[in-house]
């Protein structure tokens, strides 16, 4: 059934669907741009006046804070109101796209004029300009902002509903944003508290193990609030799509609250190679990285087994018979290619993701190519397909709007050109980083330039073929604008509204209070961060010495000395 | 929860404890651990390398924008080596890849690590994390067993 949003909200997730679909253009273009450098096909510091780290600045904000984050907002909106059956602030809602809006064109402008070429991490000392600082924040709050929007709502819903399941979708939206506000804050303090008055120069040096500590207890929760999304799509609606039934509705209950507990205990495994913290404190956030794989392995097993259902129903009879009998290339599904697509990409992504966490086995991966070729079969594959697959479904639904079928089959075509791409990419990069090859380098006018003394000609064909997976990639969305610019250009014919497909579960188990409540999950949630992070700032204090000034990324000086004798 | 689902809860947990013992037992056996961090002390901003004996050296490495120092470490055959790292100004990688060494420099923190080289030959180390523009051309070399030396 079509549920009635208002014109309010409806123009509210039009906006912050078209809104980071329009800069995904200058972060895919750099995206190409890098594997050409890196193979030394072009072998310059800037190419049509975009510097290298410029365009990988962008390439990182744009793709996976901007566009995941508008998303997670706009998806949320659409699943509170329509899961829930209620309307929601439509003010709020403003005011949260309007904070976004102010953030991302104060750090675009910070980074298309050269201020900001510190690449998404941000490390300082490296320096930025402060309104860089400021609109990351500002669109970190903007998404607060839908959040507390949404909790009045969702509290009196449960207050009216007592004794039934909340909705899964809810529950997932509620479990990522809680997540993500809890773990911003440490973020928030970094960028507000330590950098903004550092590098408007009231405060004269920064903690740099502390801030990059607080950077990483947001940092890693972050590919969770990319990930969750997609997962609240394979749970609720991939089986429905596959024409089946979700295998158990409670095993999806229990892994979004495995996420809420686990997703920031783990975010030192991000600096094993670092100083300033000791073994035992890695050792322990290996054993809950470790964790926070279980619920992804129950995901797999969930999802595998309700689409073993669908394709049994479709007449497989084999024991893998149902693989062959999934609709991969039905156009008028075309949402079930970008969310099976992303999956497969995710089994990769998934087990390399393993080898990072574990321990010193990371010494042989760490900040090589291997790891944007782990991260790109995660945020570039399941994330960023369920994003441009579900952004089209819901665009075509509030606009009311219908594709026409040859657009709607070349938006069938473009996820399965991605995953082969992606794959042959992430390939190479991985390949090339077993062999020592660097991530965030411009490899162009040093180790793949032949004419430099440090040419490394092993690199030669791990680089080729990452670029030969970033060609077919930019094909694939080339051919997404396409179709996104063919809908901007369509006149609507149905009545505007929502409609996801419908849900429905194989083991429909009675509902089961623990997971059905989020308190005693939120007060595990706080005891398990303590119990990580707490030890990890006290050795913080314990073991560093000196803070740092501000660095250009353009001058070994630092920053005062070179200002005063300009 | 039916069978399936109890099994496979059982299998995940099963191969987990498996790759964490196989970790445990890395770090157990002295194959592989990671850097060791020590309280911060001005005197590791002095870039040098010292022989404790024929066969055991300290290396004190300090990165900046951009270069290591010392830049040629030269070391014999068989030698274990202590790397002390730090940094000067921003943050850097140094990452030997054929033997694994792989460690951040951070602005007020030192990192420890130990190798031996077992065999002859000249190993790059590499900056992998992003310092700033010329970042891609910082690098050093530990030769091992150079004749003239």
């Amino acid at each position: 059934m079509k549920w009635n949003i208002s014109k309010g909200l409806r123009a509210v997730i039009i906006l912050e669907l078209a809104l980071p679909l329009t800069l995904l253009a200058l972060g895919i273009y750099h995206g190409l741009l890098q594997t050409l450098y890196r193979s030394g096909m072009i072998s310059m510091r800037e190419f049509a006046a975009l510097e290298y780290y410029q365009g990988l600045t962008l390439h990182g904000v744009i793709n996976a804070i901007v566009l995941t984050t508008f998303f997670a907002v706009a998806f949320g909106h659409a699943c509170i109101t329509y899961y829930l059956k209620r309307k929601t602030s439509t003010p709020l809602a403003w005011l949260s796209f309007a904070f976004m809006l102010v953030g991302t064109l104060l750090a675009a402008w910070a980074m298309l004029s050269g201020k900001a070429a510190v690449l998404y991490t941000f490390y300082p000392p490296l320096k930025a300009h402060p309104l860089f600082y400021l609109g990351v924040a500002l669109l970190v709050v903007g998404s607060w902002v839908a959040y507390f929007s949404w909790i009045p709502v969702f509290l009196a819903w449960r207050r009216e509903n007592k004794g039934i399941k909340m909705p899964l979708a809810v529950l997932g939206t509620m479990v990522n944003f809680t997540v993500w506000f809890v773990c911003s804050i440490p973020v928030a303090y970094e960028v507000l508290g330590l950098l903004l008055p550092w590098s408007l120069g009231w405060t004269p040096d920064v903690n740099i193990p502390l801030a990059r500590t607080l950077f990483w207890f947001f940092g890693h929760a972050l590919v969770y609030f990319w990930l969750l999304p997609a997962y609240i799509m394979f749970y609720t609606m991939l089986p429905k799509l596959a024409g089946g039934k979700l295998y158990s509705d409670n095993a999806g209950r229990f892994v979004f609250f495995l996420f809420l507990i686990l997703s920031i205990p783990v975010g030192v495994h991000h600096q094993f190679g670092e100083p300033s913290i000791s073994r035992g404190i890695k050792m322990v956030q290996t054993v809950l990285t470790f964790g926070i794989a279980l619920p992804s392995f129950v995901t797999a097993f969930t999802i595998a087994a309700s689409l073993e259902y669908a394709g049994v129903k479709r007449g497989a009879k084999s024991l893998f018979g149902w693989l062959g009998k999934l609709p991969y290339f039905d156009r008028d599904r075309y949402l079930f290619a970008y969310l099976i697509t992303g999956l497969i990409i995710f089994i990769f992504g998934g087990l390399t993701g393993i080898v990072n966490a574990s321990y010193s086995l990371n010494a042989v991966v760490h900040n090589t190519a291997w790891m944007p070729g782990h991260f790109h079969m995660t945020v570039g594959g399941p994330v960023f397909l369920a994003i441009l697959g579900m952004s089209l479904y819901l665009l075509t639904n509030v606009t009311g709007r219908v594709l026409s079928p040859s657009m709607k089959n070349i938006a069938v075509i473009v996820p399965h050109l991605w995953m082969i791409g992606l794959l042959i990419f992430s390939t190479g990069l991985m390949w090339g980083g077993l062999l020592g090859e660097p991530r965030r380098t411009n490899l162009g006018i040093s180790y793949l330039d032949p004419n430099s003394p440090l040419f490394r000609p092993d690199w030669v064909p791990t680089t080729a073929m990452a670029l030969f997976g970033g060609v077919i990639m930019f094909s694939a969305a080339g051919l997404y604008f396409i179709v996104l610019l063919k809908l901007l250009f369509t006149k609507r014919t149905e009545e505007p509204g929502l409609e996801f497909p419908e849900y429905a579960v194989l083991h429909d188990e009675p509902r089961i209070g623990l997971l059905d409540n989020f308190r005693p999950w939120l007060v595990l949630m706080f005891l398990v961060i303590a119990l990580a992070y707490i030890p990890a700032f006290r050795d913080i204090k314990k073991y560093t010495g000196d803070k740092a000034p501000p660095y250009d990324p353009n001058n070994p000086t630092p920053l005062e000395l070179y200002q005063k004798t300009d | 929860m039916d069978k399936y689902e109890k099994r496979i809860l059982i299998y995940t947990g099963i191969l987990l404890v498996i790759f964490l013992a196989a970790v445990m037992r890395a770090v157990s056996r002295g194959i592989s651990d990671l850097p060791a961090c020590i309280p911060y002390d001005p005197s590791y901003l002095e870039p040098r390398v010292t022989a404790l004996d024929e066969n055991t050296y300290q290396v004190f490495v300090v990165a900046q924008m951009w270069s290591f120092q010392p830049s040629e470490i030269f070391i014999p055959v068989g030698a274990e080596v202590d790397f002390y790292l730090t940094t000067k100004d921003v943050v850097h990688g140094f990452h030997i890849a054929d033997k694994n060494v792989n460690m951040m420099a951070v602005y007020g923190g030192i990192n420890k690590t130990t190798v031996k080289f077992d065999k002859p030959g000249v190993y790059p180390i590499i900056c992998h994390e992003y310092c700033g523009s010329g970042h891609q051309h910082m690098k050093a070399e530990v030769i091992v067993n150079y004749p003239n030396k």
